[in-house]
Protein backbone atom coordinates (compact mmCIF):
# COMPACT_ATOMS: atom_id res chain seq x y z
CA UNK A 1 0.00 0.00 0.00
CA UNK A 2 1.14 2.95 -0.70
CA UNK A 3 0.02 6.04 1.62
CA UNK A 4 0.41 9.97 1.24
CA UNK A 5 -0.48 11.81 4.42
CA UNK A 6 -0.27 15.37 4.15
CA UNK A 7 2.21 15.76 1.94
CA UNK A 8 4.03 19.58 0.92
CA UNK A 9 6.67 19.76 -1.77
CA UNK A 10 8.67 22.71 -2.39
CA UNK A 11 11.80 22.19 -5.03
CA UNK A 12 15.08 24.10 -3.90
CA UNK A 13 13.97 27.17 -6.55
CA UNK A 14 11.24 28.00 -3.85
CA UNK A 15 8.78 26.59 -5.98
CA UNK A 16 6.00 25.19 -4.05
CA UNK A 17 4.95 22.40 -6.12
CA UNK A 18 2.69 20.02 -3.70
CA UNK A 19 0.10 21.20 -0.94
CA UNK A 20 -1.06 18.76 1.83
CA UNK A 21 -1.85 15.97 -0.82
CA UNK A 22 -3.25 13.23 0.94
CA UNK A 23 -3.83 9.82 -0.92
CA UNK A 24 -4.31 6.15 -0.48
CA UNK A 25 -3.17 3.57 -3.58
CA UNK A 26 -4.24 0.00 -1.62
CA UNK A 27 -2.35 -3.05 -3.03
CA UNK A 28 -3.69 -4.02 -6.80
CA UNK A 29 -4.94 -1.04 -7.32
CA UNK A 30 -5.10 1.02 -10.71
CA UNK A 31 -5.08 4.09 -10.43
CA UNK A 32 -4.61 7.24 -13.04
CA UNK A 33 -3.16 10.47 -11.96
CA UNK A 34 -4.47 12.73 -14.11
CA UNK A 35 -4.06 16.87 -14.58
CA UNK A 36 -2.85 20.10 -16.74
CA UNK A 37 1.01 20.41 -17.38
CA UNK A 38 2.63 21.21 -13.99
CA UNK A 39 0.12 20.02 -12.09
CA UNK A 40 2.75 18.17 -9.85
CA UNK A 41 2.08 14.76 -10.87
CA UNK A 42 5.63 13.43 -11.70
CA UNK A 43 6.41 15.16 -8.47
CA UNK A 44 3.75 13.29 -6.65
CA UNK A 45 4.88 10.26 -8.02
CA UNK A 46 8.49 10.72 -7.44
CA UNK A 47 8.10 10.77 -3.98
CA UNK A 48 6.52 6.51 -4.13
CA UNK A 49 10.40 5.36 -4.59
CA UNK A 50 11.87 7.98 -2.35
CA UNK A 51 13.37 10.24 -5.60
CA UNK A 52 11.94 13.16 -3.95
CA UNK A 53 11.51 13.41 -0.13
CA UNK A 54 8.33 15.21 1.66
CA UNK A 55 8.99 18.42 3.07
CA UNK A 56 6.49 17.94 5.29
CA UNK A 57 4.03 15.30 5.77
CA UNK A 58 5.18 11.56 5.12
CA UNK A 59 4.87 9.17 2.20
CA UNK A 60 4.81 5.02 3.58
CA UNK A 61 5.11 2.32 0.88
CA UNK A 62 3.99 -0.87 2.49
CA UNK A 63 4.49 0.88 6.06
CA UNK A 64 8.01 2.10 5.36
CA UNK A 65 8.63 5.48 5.86
CA UNK A 66 10.13 7.10 2.87
CA UNK A 67 12.48 9.30 4.56
CA UNK A 68 13.98 6.71 6.50
CA UNK A 69 15.01 4.31 3.54
CA UNK A 70 16.90 4.35 0.34
CA UNK A 71 15.98 4.62 -3.30
CA UNK A 72 17.79 1.20 -3.81
CA UNK A 73 15.77 -0.26 -1.03
CA UNK A 74 12.29 0.98 -2.29
CA UNK A 75 12.89 0.71 -6.27
CA UNK A 76 12.50 -2.83 -5.51
CA UNK A 77 9.26 -2.46 -4.78
CA UNK A 78 8.68 0.43 -6.53
CA UNK A 79 9.45 0.44 -10.33
CA UNK A 80 9.18 4.01 -11.75
CA UNK A 81 9.10 4.26 -15.57
CA UNK A 82 10.38 8.02 -16.56
CA UNK A 83 8.18 10.03 -18.97
CA UNK A 84 11.80 10.62 -20.88
CA UNK A 85 13.21 7.72 -22.26
CA UNK A 86 16.46 9.05 -22.27
CA UNK A 87 16.65 10.03 -18.78
CA UNK A 88 16.52 6.04 -18.14
CA UNK A 89 19.01 4.50 -20.94
CA UNK A 90 22.28 4.38 -21.17
CA UNK A 91 23.45 0.95 -22.00
CA UNK A 92 24.63 -0.18 -25.48
CA UNK A 93 22.22 -2.86 -26.20
CA UNK A 94 18.41 -3.60 -25.38
CA UNK A 95 19.26 -6.62 -23.69
CA UNK A 96 22.32 -4.90 -21.98
CA UNK A 97 19.73 -2.15 -20.58
CA UNK A 98 16.83 -4.59 -19.76
CA UNK A 99 19.03 -6.78 -17.80
CA UNK A 100 21.14 -4.34 -15.72
CA UNK A 101 18.72 -4.56 -13.02
CA UNK A 102 18.62 -7.84 -12.54
CA UNK A 103 22.51 -8.65 -12.61
CA UNK A 104 22.98 -5.57 -10.04
CA UNK A 105 20.17 -7.53 -7.91
CA UNK A 106 22.31 -10.72 -8.14
CA UNK A 107 20.17 -12.81 -9.93
CA UNK A 108 22.12 -16.00 -12.19
CA UNK A 109 22.88 -15.25 -15.88
CA UNK A 110 20.37 -17.77 -17.01
CA UNK A 111 17.24 -16.31 -14.99
CA UNK A 112 18.45 -12.92 -16.35
CA UNK A 113 18.33 -14.07 -19.76
CA UNK A 114 14.90 -15.47 -19.32
CA UNK A 115 13.68 -12.58 -17.76
CA UNK A 116 15.08 -10.29 -20.44
CA UNK A 117 13.70 -12.06 -23.05
CA UNK A 118 10.54 -12.67 -22.07
CA UNK A 119 10.01 -9.17 -21.36
CA UNK A 120 11.27 -8.30 -24.46
CA UNK A 121 8.66 -10.27 -26.36
CA UNK A 122 5.52 -8.62 -24.41
CA UNK A 123 6.60 -5.26 -25.19
CA UNK A 124 7.15 -6.38 -29.13
CA UNK A 125 10.93 -5.49 -29.20
CA UNK A 126 12.33 -9.23 -29.72
CA UNK A 127 14.26 -8.27 -33.27
CA UNK A 128 15.81 -5.15 -31.15
CA UNK A 129 17.36 -7.39 -28.88
CA UNK A 130 21.40 -6.48 -29.84
CA UNK A 131 20.32 -2.71 -31.29
CA UNK A 132 21.55 0.03 -28.98
CA UNK A 133 18.66 1.85 -27.39
CA UNK A 134 19.33 5.25 -29.29
CA UNK A 135 18.72 4.19 -32.84
CA UNK A 136 15.20 3.30 -32.00
CA UNK A 137 12.38 5.30 -32.23
CA UNK A 138 10.64 7.50 -29.59
CA UNK A 139 7.96 5.05 -29.27
CA UNK A 140 10.48 2.52 -29.15
CA UNK A 141 12.96 3.54 -26.39
CA UNK A 142 9.87 4.15 -24.06
CA UNK A 143 8.89 0.52 -24.70
CA UNK A 144 12.83 -0.59 -23.53
CA UNK A 145 12.26 2.04 -20.30
CA UNK A 146 9.24 0.27 -19.62
CA UNK A 147 10.99 -3.54 -19.81
CA UNK A 148 14.05 -2.15 -17.82
CA UNK A 149 12.05 -1.77 -15.16
CA UNK A 150 9.22 -4.45 -15.37
CA UNK A 151 11.77 -7.35 -15.81
CA UNK A 152 12.83 -7.25 -12.05
CA UNK A 153 8.86 -8.09 -11.35
CA UNK A 154 8.47 -4.38 -8.60
CA UNK A 155 4.89 -5.10 -6.74
CA UNK A 156 3.81 -0.97 -7.49
CA UNK A 157 4.55 0.07 -10.97
CA UNK A 158 4.56 3.77 -11.54
CA UNK A 159 4.25 4.73 -15.07
CA UNK A 160 4.93 8.38 -15.94
CA UNK A 161 3.14 9.00 -19.54
CA UNK A 162 3.93 5.79 -20.86
CA UNK A 163 1.30 6.89 -24.24
CA UNK A 164 3.47 9.72 -25.41
CA UNK A 165 4.77 8.61 -29.02
CA UNK A 166 2.93 5.19 -28.85
CA UNK A 167 0.39 5.09 -31.97
CA UNK A 168 -2.72 3.30 -31.51
CA UNK A 169 -1.44 -0.45 -31.82
CA UNK A 170 0.94 -0.02 -29.41
CA UNK A 171 -1.21 1.78 -26.82
CA UNK A 172 -4.21 -1.24 -27.59
CA UNK A 173 -1.03 -3.25 -26.45
CA UNK A 174 0.14 -1.04 -23.43
CA UNK A 175 -3.40 -1.34 -22.41
CA UNK A 176 -4.06 -4.71 -22.26
CA UNK A 177 -0.28 -5.14 -20.55
CA UNK A 178 -1.53 -2.93 -17.73
CA UNK A 179 -4.98 -4.69 -17.09
CA UNK A 180 -2.76 -7.89 -17.37
CA UNK A 181 -0.45 -6.76 -14.68
CA UNK A 182 -2.99 -5.30 -12.51
CA UNK A 183 -5.13 -8.92 -12.81
CA UNK A 184 -1.81 -10.22 -11.41
CA UNK A 185 -2.47 -8.38 -8.24
CA UNK A 186 0.20 -5.27 -9.14
CA UNK A 187 -0.36 -1.94 -8.30
CA UNK A 188 -0.68 0.11 -11.55
CA UNK A 189 0.17 4.10 -10.68
CA UNK A 190 -0.04 5.55 -14.35
CA UNK A 191 0.51 9.68 -15.12
CA UNK A 192 -1.00 10.81 -18.46
CA UNK A 193 -3.47 13.31 -19.47
CA UNK A 194 -4.23 10.83 -22.41
CA UNK A 195 -8.18 11.10 -21.46
CA UNK A 196 -8.98 8.53 -24.03
CA UNK A 197 -6.30 6.10 -23.49
CA UNK A 198 -8.02 6.27 -19.76
CA UNK A 199 -12.02 6.07 -21.14
CA UNK A 200 -11.08 3.04 -22.24
CA UNK A 201 -9.06 1.82 -18.83
CA UNK A 202 -11.35 3.25 -17.16
CA UNK A 203 -9.08 3.09 -13.65
CA UNK A 204 -9.77 5.14 -10.24
CA UNK A 205 -8.55 8.59 -11.64
CA UNK A 206 -6.76 10.91 -9.08
CA UNK A 207 -7.35 14.46 -10.91
CA UNK A 208 -4.24 16.68 -9.65
CA UNK A 209 -4.56 20.86 -10.47
CA UNK A 210 -2.11 23.49 -9.02
CA UNK A 211 -0.64 20.69 -6.52
CA UNK A 212 -3.48 19.98 -5.20
CA UNK A 213 -5.81 16.89 -5.16
CA UNK A 214 -9.20 18.10 -6.92
CA UNK A 215 -11.11 15.10 -7.95
CA UNK A 216 -10.79 11.31 -7.10
CA UNK A 217 -13.16 8.66 -7.99
CA UNK A 218 -14.25 6.36 -10.68
CA UNK A 219 -13.10 7.40 -14.38
CA UNK A 220 -16.22 7.11 -15.42
CA UNK A 221 -17.94 9.64 -12.94
CA UNK A 222 -14.43 12.13 -13.33
CA UNK A 223 -14.22 12.31 -16.82
CA UNK A 224 -18.03 13.21 -17.77
CA UNK A 225 -17.55 15.79 -14.77
CA UNK A 226 -16.95 18.90 -17.41
CA UNK A 227 -15.64 21.97 -14.74
CA UNK A 228 -13.50 19.55 -12.85
CA UNK A 229 -11.97 17.94 -16.39
CA UNK A 230 -11.96 21.81 -17.59
CA UNK A 231 -9.90 22.93 -14.29
CA UNK A 232 -7.53 20.53 -14.82
CA UNK A 233 -6.90 21.35 -18.74
CA UNK A 234 -8.46 18.36 -19.68
CA UNK A 235 -11.10 17.38 -21.93
CA UNK A 236 -13.71 15.04 -21.97
CA UNK A 237 -13.23 11.89 -24.28
CA UNK A 238 -14.86 12.24 -27.54
CA UNK A 239 -17.60 9.54 -26.65
CA UNK A 240 -18.31 11.38 -22.87
CA UNK A 241 -19.31 14.43 -25.05
CA UNK A 242 -21.33 12.43 -27.78
CA UNK A 243 -23.29 11.07 -25.10
CA UNK A 244 -24.31 13.90 -22.78
CA UNK A 245 -24.93 16.00 -25.75
CA UNK A 246 -27.52 13.09 -26.97
CA UNK A 247 -28.79 13.23 -22.70
CA UNK A 248 -31.71 14.97 -23.66
CA UNK A 249 -33.09 12.41 -25.89
CA UNK A 250 -33.01 9.76 -23.33
CA UNK A 251 -28.98 8.53 -23.69
CA UNK A 252 -27.33 7.97 -20.08
CA UNK A 253 -24.69 10.37 -19.99
CA UNK A 254 -22.03 8.23 -18.11
CA UNK A 255 -20.60 6.44 -20.69
CA UNK A 256 -16.33 7.12 -21.57
CA UNK A 257 -15.80 3.94 -23.79
CA UNK A 258 -16.25 3.01 -27.36
CA UNK A 259 -17.80 -0.60 -26.32
CA UNK A 260 -20.88 0.58 -23.94
CA UNK A 261 -21.53 3.32 -26.35
CA UNK A 262 -21.43 0.77 -29.10
CA UNK A 263 -24.04 -1.10 -27.18
CA UNK A 264 -26.15 1.56 -25.82
CA UNK A 265 -26.51 3.27 -29.23
CA UNK A 266 -26.69 -0.23 -31.26
CA UNK A 267 -30.23 -1.23 -29.29
CA UNK A 268 -31.61 2.36 -29.73
CA UNK A 269 -31.04 2.63 -32.91
CA UNK A 270 -32.41 -0.44 -34.14
CA UNK A 271 -35.55 0.22 -32.20
CA UNK A 272 -35.85 3.62 -34.03
CA UNK A 273 -35.80 1.96 -37.06
CA UNK A 274 -38.22 -0.85 -36.36
CA UNK A 275 -40.78 2.15 -35.21
CA UNK A 276 -40.47 3.93 -38.48
CA UNK B 1 3.23 25.23 -57.97
CA UNK B 2 3.51 23.07 -55.63
CA UNK B 3 5.13 23.54 -52.07
CA UNK B 4 6.25 20.23 -51.62
CA UNK B 5 6.96 17.48 -54.03
CA UNK B 6 7.99 14.37 -53.85
CA UNK B 7 8.45 11.53 -56.00
CA UNK B 8 9.29 8.06 -55.92
CA UNK B 9 11.28 8.67 -53.29
CA UNK B 10 13.08 6.34 -51.47
CA UNK B 11 15.77 6.70 -48.28
CA UNK B 12 17.90 3.97 -46.81
CA UNK B 13 20.11 5.36 -43.90
CA UNK B 14 23.31 4.71 -43.80
CA UNK B 15 24.11 0.95 -42.54
CA UNK B 16 20.29 0.07 -42.31
CA UNK B 17 19.28 -3.18 -44.15
CA UNK B 18 16.02 -1.70 -45.63
CA UNK B 19 15.22 1.24 -47.33
CA UNK B 20 12.70 3.42 -44.35
CA UNK B 21 10.83 5.15 -46.95
CA UNK B 22 9.87 3.77 -50.08
CA UNK B 23 8.61 5.07 -53.51
CA UNK B 24 6.68 8.25 -51.43
CA UNK B 25 4.81 10.36 -53.64
CA UNK B 26 3.41 13.35 -51.92
CA UNK B 27 2.45 16.54 -53.78
CA UNK B 28 1.32 19.60 -51.43
CA UNK B 29 -0.02 22.40 -53.08
CA UNK B 30 0.46 26.14 -51.11
CA UNK B 31 -2.22 26.83 -48.07
CA UNK B 32 -2.90 23.36 -47.61
CA UNK B 33 -3.43 21.67 -44.16
CA UNK B 34 -1.84 18.37 -44.50
CA UNK B 35 -1.88 15.76 -41.68
CA UNK B 36 0.48 12.73 -41.92
CA UNK B 37 0.13 10.17 -39.64
CA UNK B 38 0.56 5.88 -39.51
CA UNK B 39 2.15 3.34 -36.87
CA UNK B 40 5.35 4.19 -34.96
CA UNK B 41 8.52 3.10 -37.72
CA UNK B 42 6.43 4.03 -40.53
CA UNK B 43 8.33 6.63 -41.68
CA UNK B 44 6.83 9.94 -40.92
CA UNK B 45 10.10 11.38 -39.35
CA UNK B 46 11.89 10.51 -42.34
CA UNK B 47 9.39 12.26 -44.43
CA UNK B 48 10.21 15.25 -42.37
CA UNK B 49 13.83 14.60 -42.45
CA UNK B 50 13.80 15.25 -45.88
CA UNK B 51 11.92 18.20 -45.99
CA UNK B 52 14.34 20.34 -44.76
CA UNK B 53 17.19 18.50 -45.75
CA UNK B 54 18.32 16.64 -42.66
CA UNK B 55 17.96 13.64 -44.80
CA UNK B 56 20.64 12.92 -46.48
CA UNK B 57 22.35 15.94 -46.03
CA UNK B 58 22.83 15.45 -42.04
CA UNK B 59 21.56 11.86 -41.82
CA UNK B 60 23.76 9.81 -44.61
CA UNK B 61 22.59 6.92 -46.83
CA UNK B 62 21.20 6.16 -50.14
CA UNK B 63 18.33 8.24 -51.71
CA UNK B 64 16.53 8.22 -55.05
CA UNK B 65 13.88 10.15 -56.42
CA UNK B 66 12.98 13.99 -55.96
CA UNK B 67 12.15 16.08 -53.40
CA UNK B 68 11.63 19.63 -53.96
CA UNK B 69 10.36 22.10 -51.13
CA UNK B 70 9.32 25.10 -52.12
CA UNK B 71 10.68 24.33 -55.71
CA UNK B 72 14.15 24.01 -53.81
CA UNK B 73 15.69 20.46 -54.86
CA UNK B 74 17.14 20.01 -50.60
CA UNK B 75 20.17 18.07 -51.73
CA UNK B 76 21.40 20.75 -53.63
CA UNK B 77 20.45 23.12 -51.33
CA UNK B 78 21.92 23.84 -47.60
CA UNK B 79 19.50 23.85 -44.68
CA UNK B 80 20.60 27.21 -43.66
CA UNK B 81 19.09 28.14 -47.37
CA UNK B 82 16.23 25.86 -47.14
CA UNK B 83 15.36 27.31 -43.44
CA UNK B 84 14.38 30.48 -45.07
CA UNK B 85 11.32 28.89 -46.49
CA UNK B 86 10.47 25.90 -44.49
CA UNK B 87 10.05 26.03 -40.66
CA UNK B 88 10.46 23.54 -37.95
CA UNK B 89 8.70 22.60 -35.16
CA UNK B 90 9.54 19.32 -32.78
CA UNK B 91 8.05 17.18 -30.35
CA UNK B 92 9.77 18.85 -27.79
CA UNK B 93 10.29 22.32 -27.48
CA UNK B 94 12.75 21.81 -24.71
CA UNK B 95 14.95 20.84 -27.73
CA UNK B 96 14.41 23.75 -29.42
CA UNK B 97 14.47 26.48 -26.87
CA UNK B 98 18.38 27.80 -25.61
CA UNK B 99 17.82 31.59 -24.71
CA UNK B 100 17.25 33.07 -21.84
CA UNK B 101 14.12 34.91 -23.20
CA UNK B 102 11.34 34.21 -25.11
CA UNK B 103 12.09 37.14 -27.04
CA UNK B 104 15.74 36.37 -28.03
CA UNK B 105 15.22 32.67 -28.58
CA UNK B 106 12.46 34.13 -31.44
CA UNK B 107 14.36 37.03 -32.56
CA UNK B 108 17.73 34.17 -33.33
CA UNK B 109 16.55 33.24 -36.85
CA UNK B 110 16.11 36.29 -38.21
CA UNK B 111 19.56 37.72 -36.76
CA UNK B 112 21.14 34.76 -38.72
CA UNK B 113 19.33 35.79 -41.86
CA UNK B 114 21.09 39.46 -40.94
CA UNK B 115 17.77 41.40 -41.05
CA UNK B 116 17.92 45.02 -40.13
CA UNK B 117 17.29 45.94 -36.29
CA UNK B 118 13.64 47.17 -37.68
CA UNK B 119 12.73 44.74 -38.98
CA UNK B 120 13.78 41.78 -36.70
CA UNK B 121 11.78 43.57 -33.90
CA UNK B 122 8.96 44.15 -36.44
CA UNK B 123 9.08 40.31 -36.71
CA UNK B 124 9.48 39.36 -33.17
CA UNK B 125 6.85 41.59 -32.09
CA UNK B 126 4.48 40.00 -34.89
CA UNK B 127 5.24 36.30 -34.24
CA UNK B 128 4.54 36.65 -30.72
CA UNK B 129 0.91 37.61 -31.28
CA UNK B 130 0.28 35.51 -34.26
CA UNK B 131 1.09 32.92 -31.52
CA UNK B 132 -0.61 34.39 -28.62
CA UNK B 133 2.64 34.93 -26.55
CA UNK B 134 3.03 38.58 -26.45
CA UNK B 135 2.82 38.67 -22.45
CA UNK B 136 5.49 36.18 -22.11
CA UNK B 137 8.16 37.53 -24.37
CA UNK B 138 10.53 38.96 -21.09
CA UNK B 139 10.24 35.52 -19.59
CA UNK B 140 12.79 32.60 -19.67
CA UNK B 141 11.60 29.18 -21.39
CA UNK B 142 12.17 27.02 -18.84
CA UNK B 143 9.73 29.19 -16.51
CA UNK B 144 6.93 28.75 -19.13
CA UNK B 145 4.49 25.59 -18.91
CA UNK B 146 4.55 22.44 -21.45
CA UNK B 147 2.07 24.58 -24.07
CA UNK B 148 3.75 28.05 -23.89
CA UNK B 149 6.78 26.48 -24.79
CA UNK B 150 5.50 24.87 -27.68
CA UNK B 151 3.86 28.29 -28.81
CA UNK B 152 7.55 29.82 -28.24
CA UNK B 153 9.40 27.31 -30.66
CA UNK B 154 6.18 28.59 -33.55
CA UNK B 155 6.76 31.80 -33.09
CA UNK B 156 10.85 31.20 -33.27
CA UNK B 157 10.10 29.32 -36.39
CA UNK B 158 7.34 32.30 -37.63
CA UNK B 159 9.81 34.96 -37.80
CA UNK B 160 11.67 33.61 -40.51
CA UNK B 161 8.32 34.08 -42.57
CA UNK B 162 8.71 30.64 -43.94
CA UNK B 163 5.81 29.48 -46.41
CA UNK B 164 5.72 25.97 -44.97
CA UNK B 165 5.72 24.81 -41.23
CA UNK B 166 6.69 21.27 -40.46
CA UNK B 167 5.40 20.07 -37.54
CA UNK B 168 6.84 16.79 -35.57
CA UNK B 169 4.12 15.69 -33.02
CA UNK B 170 3.96 18.79 -31.95
CA UNK B 171 1.37 18.24 -29.26
CA UNK B 172 2.13 14.75 -27.45
CA UNK B 173 3.98 16.29 -24.51
CA UNK B 174 1.03 18.45 -23.87
CA UNK B 175 -2.09 18.20 -21.81
CA UNK B 176 -5.21 18.23 -24.01
CA UNK B 177 -6.31 21.84 -23.22
CA UNK B 178 -3.00 23.30 -24.43
CA UNK B 179 -2.54 20.70 -27.55
CA UNK B 180 -5.87 22.09 -28.31
CA UNK B 181 -5.07 25.70 -28.12
CA UNK B 182 -1.69 24.74 -29.86
CA UNK B 183 -3.47 23.14 -33.05
CA UNK B 184 -5.97 26.18 -32.95
CA UNK B 185 -2.71 28.15 -33.14
CA UNK B 186 -1.67 26.27 -36.00
CA UNK B 187 -5.09 26.27 -37.75
CA UNK B 188 -5.21 30.11 -37.69
CA UNK B 189 -1.85 30.39 -39.35
CA UNK B 190 -3.08 28.47 -42.16
CA UNK B 191 -6.63 30.24 -42.26
CA UNK B 192 -5.42 33.75 -41.77
CA UNK B 193 -1.48 33.97 -42.81
CA UNK B 194 -2.38 30.87 -45.50
CA UNK B 195 0.72 29.58 -44.22
CA UNK B 196 1.10 25.69 -45.38
CA UNK B 197 1.26 22.90 -42.67
CA UNK B 198 2.64 19.74 -42.74
CA UNK B 199 1.68 18.31 -39.49
CA UNK B 200 2.44 14.69 -38.03
CA UNK B 201 -0.19 13.41 -35.69
CA UNK B 202 -1.07 10.39 -33.62
CA UNK B 203 -4.07 12.10 -32.23
CA UNK B 204 -6.40 12.63 -35.16
CA UNK B 205 -9.08 12.98 -32.61
CA UNK B 206 -8.57 16.52 -32.24
CA UNK B 207 -6.76 17.65 -35.55
CA UNK B 208 -9.35 16.47 -38.16
CA UNK B 209 -11.43 19.13 -37.91
CA UNK B 210 -8.71 21.27 -38.99
CA UNK B 211 -6.85 19.08 -41.70
CA UNK B 212 -7.47 19.09 -45.30
CA UNK B 213 -6.18 16.16 -46.08
CA UNK B 214 -4.91 13.09 -44.20
CA UNK B 215 -1.36 11.16 -45.58
CA UNK B 216 -1.34 7.68 -44.03
CA UNK B 217 2.02 6.18 -44.14
CA UNK B 218 2.67 2.11 -43.16
CA UNK B 219 5.92 0.12 -43.31
CA UNK B 220 7.52 3.36 -45.54
CA UNK B 221 5.04 3.88 -48.15
CA UNK B 222 1.98 5.94 -48.12
CA UNK B 223 -1.63 3.42 -48.25
CA UNK B 224 -3.74 6.48 -47.85
CA UNK B 225 -4.09 9.86 -48.99
CA UNK B 226 -7.12 11.96 -48.76
CA UNK B 227 -9.99 14.22 -47.22
CA UNK B 228 -10.13 13.07 -43.41
CA UNK B 229 -13.76 11.58 -44.08
CA UNK B 230 -12.85 9.05 -47.22
CA UNK B 231 -9.97 8.10 -45.36
CA UNK B 232 -10.65 7.24 -41.76
CA UNK B 233 -12.01 3.56 -43.05
CA UNK B 234 -11.69 0.08 -42.28
CA UNK B 235 -8.11 0.48 -43.89
CA UNK B 236 -6.99 3.00 -41.67
CA UNK B 237 -8.04 0.93 -38.84
CA UNK B 238 -6.69 -2.07 -39.77
CA UNK B 239 -3.41 -0.45 -39.66
CA UNK B 240 -3.59 0.98 -36.30
CA UNK B 241 -4.11 4.80 -36.47
CA UNK B 242 -5.91 6.81 -34.35
CA UNK B 243 -9.02 7.28 -35.82
CA UNK B 244 -11.01 9.81 -33.99
CA UNK B 245 -13.64 7.91 -31.59
CA UNK B 246 -16.95 8.97 -32.93
CA UNK B 247 -15.58 7.82 -36.45
CA UNK B 248 -14.78 4.28 -35.06
CA UNK B 249 -18.33 4.08 -33.09
CA UNK B 250 -20.10 4.96 -36.41
CA UNK B 251 -17.96 2.02 -38.31
CA UNK B 252 -18.44 -0.55 -35.36
CA UNK B 253 -22.56 0.49 -35.52
CA UNK B 254 -22.71 0.12 -38.99
CA UNK B 255 -20.75 -3.14 -38.65
CA UNK B 256 -23.63 -4.31 -36.35
CA UNK B 257 -25.74 -3.79 -39.76
CA UNK B 258 -27.43 -0.40 -38.37
CA UNK B 259 -27.78 1.90 -41.37
CA UNK B 260 -25.96 5.35 -40.77
CA UNK B 261 -26.27 8.05 -43.81
CA UNK B 262 -22.26 9.44 -42.79
CA UNK B 263 -19.20 8.70 -41.49
CA UNK B 264 -18.56 11.62 -38.96
CA UNK B 265 -15.14 12.51 -38.06
CA UNK B 266 -15.97 15.22 -35.49
CA UNK B 267 -18.56 14.84 -32.12
CA UNK B 268 -20.59 17.59 -33.86
CA UNK B 269 -21.51 15.68 -37.02
CA UNK B 270 -21.94 12.05 -34.94
CA UNK B 271 -24.09 14.31 -32.23
CA UNK B 272 -26.53 15.62 -35.58
CA UNK B 273 -26.69 12.53 -37.34
CA UNK B 274 -27.47 10.55 -34.30
CA UNK B 275 -30.35 13.13 -33.14
CA UNK B 276 -31.38 12.44 -36.56
CA UNK B 277 -32.21 9.16 -36.34
CA UNK B 278 -32.90 8.67 -32.93
CA UNK B 279 -35.55 11.61 -32.74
Amino acid sequence: MIEVENLCFTYPNGKDVLFNVNLKVQDGEFVAVMGENGAGKTTLVRHFNGLLKPATGRVLVDGTDTKKSSVASLARNVGLVFQNPDHQLFCETVKDEVAFSLKNFGYPEDIVERRVRGILETLDLTSYIDSSPFMLSGGERKRVALASVLVWNPKHIVLDEPTIGQDYQQKDRLRNFILQLNTQGKTVIVVTHDVEFIAECKPRVVVLSGGRIVGDGPAVDILTDESLVNKASLVRPQIAKLMSSLSDIGLPANVIDLFTARTVLASKLERAETCR
Amino acid sequence: MPIIEMRDLTFTYAGAEKPSILGINIVVEPGEFVVLTGPSGCGKTTVCRCLNGLVPNFYSGEMTGNVKVTDLDVRKTPTMELARHVGFVFQNPENQLFSLSVERDVAFGPENLGLPRDEIRRRVDWALQATGISHLRNMAPYELSGGQQQRAAIASVLAMKPRLIVLDEPTSFLDPKSAQEILDVISQLNRELKLTIFLVEHRLDAVSRHADRVIVMDKGRVVLDGKPSNVYGEQAWLIGIGVPKVTMLFHLLRKDSISLDSIPITVEDATEELRRKLT
